[in-house]
């Protein structure tokens, strides 16, 4: 799947996009294969309480699960209008 | 219903023009636009970034409630990305309704969903630097009166 990320997310682990094969089967499961990485998506993933997530496009919640999903994004709180 | 997101400028006057001139039910057309400040006198630009696909999704989603929510004749949102500097127009709503509280409410229910509900993020550029503009906690809240 694809895993997109914005503003200072996209800062912090310095790529706007990437594809990984995984096995994860939530969000919540994907955030910690990726934390477990290096040390620059531990730190864009250090407090989820500042982070939102979209899965294919729809904002959800991190338990949320990942069969059959094809994009996911990690993102600060919208700042729009 | 018309959902445009993009980097060009946008005439607000002719928008709105357009978007009165095409009604003919309704009685009330409410616009709104949005305006790159300077609150501390030091704001060179103002970058916006956007979530391509998603964006687009998320304000017909909003746009279609509140046409349900309201009985709206017609709605309109422009969002601009990209590099604006203060005093340009970062966006607009424009609503239609029978009567100005539908027009009224419908537009302001707009605005709370894209501030908060859209996917858009504001960094600041001033002369000290760049920043990512916080979201507020009242924005947030704003979005439990619907």
């Amino acid at each position: 799947m694809d895993i997109l990320y914005f503003a200072w997310v996209r800062e912090r682990i310095g790529i706007p996009k990437e594809r990984v094969t995984s096995e994860a089967e939530t969000v919540m499961d994907l955030v910690a294969e990726l934390r477990a990485r290096e040390d620059r998506y531990a730190a864009a993933f250090e407090d989820l309480t500042a982070l939102r997530v979209a899965v294919d496009q729809e904002l959800a919640d991190f338990d949320a699960p990942l069969a059959g999903v094809r994009e996911v994004a990690f993102f600060p709180p919208m700042t729009g209008g | 219903m018309r959902v445009v997101v993009q980097e060009d400028p946008f005439d607000l006057g002719e928008e709105t023009n357009r978007f009165a001139t095409a009604q003919s039910a309704s009685g009330a057309v409410v616009t709104f636009s949005g305006i790159v400040r300077d609150v501390s006198a030091g704001l060179k630009a103002m970058h916006i970034e956007h979530y391509p696909g998603m964006t687009e999704r998320a304000l017909m989603e909003i746009a279609r409630t509140a046409i349900d929510r309201w009985s709206l004749e017609d709605v309109l949102a422009i969002h601009r990305y990209g590099t604006l500097k203060p005093g340009e127009q970062i966006m607009m709503v424009a609503t239609a309704a029978r009567h100005r509280k539908d027009a009224f409410e419908a537009a302001e229910y707009l605005m709370d969903y894209l501030k908060s509900r859209a996917p858009f993020w504001k960094r600041e550029q001033s002369g000290s630097g760049e920043e990512w503009v916080a979201s507020r906690a009242e924005d947030e809240a704003a979005l439990n009166r619907w």
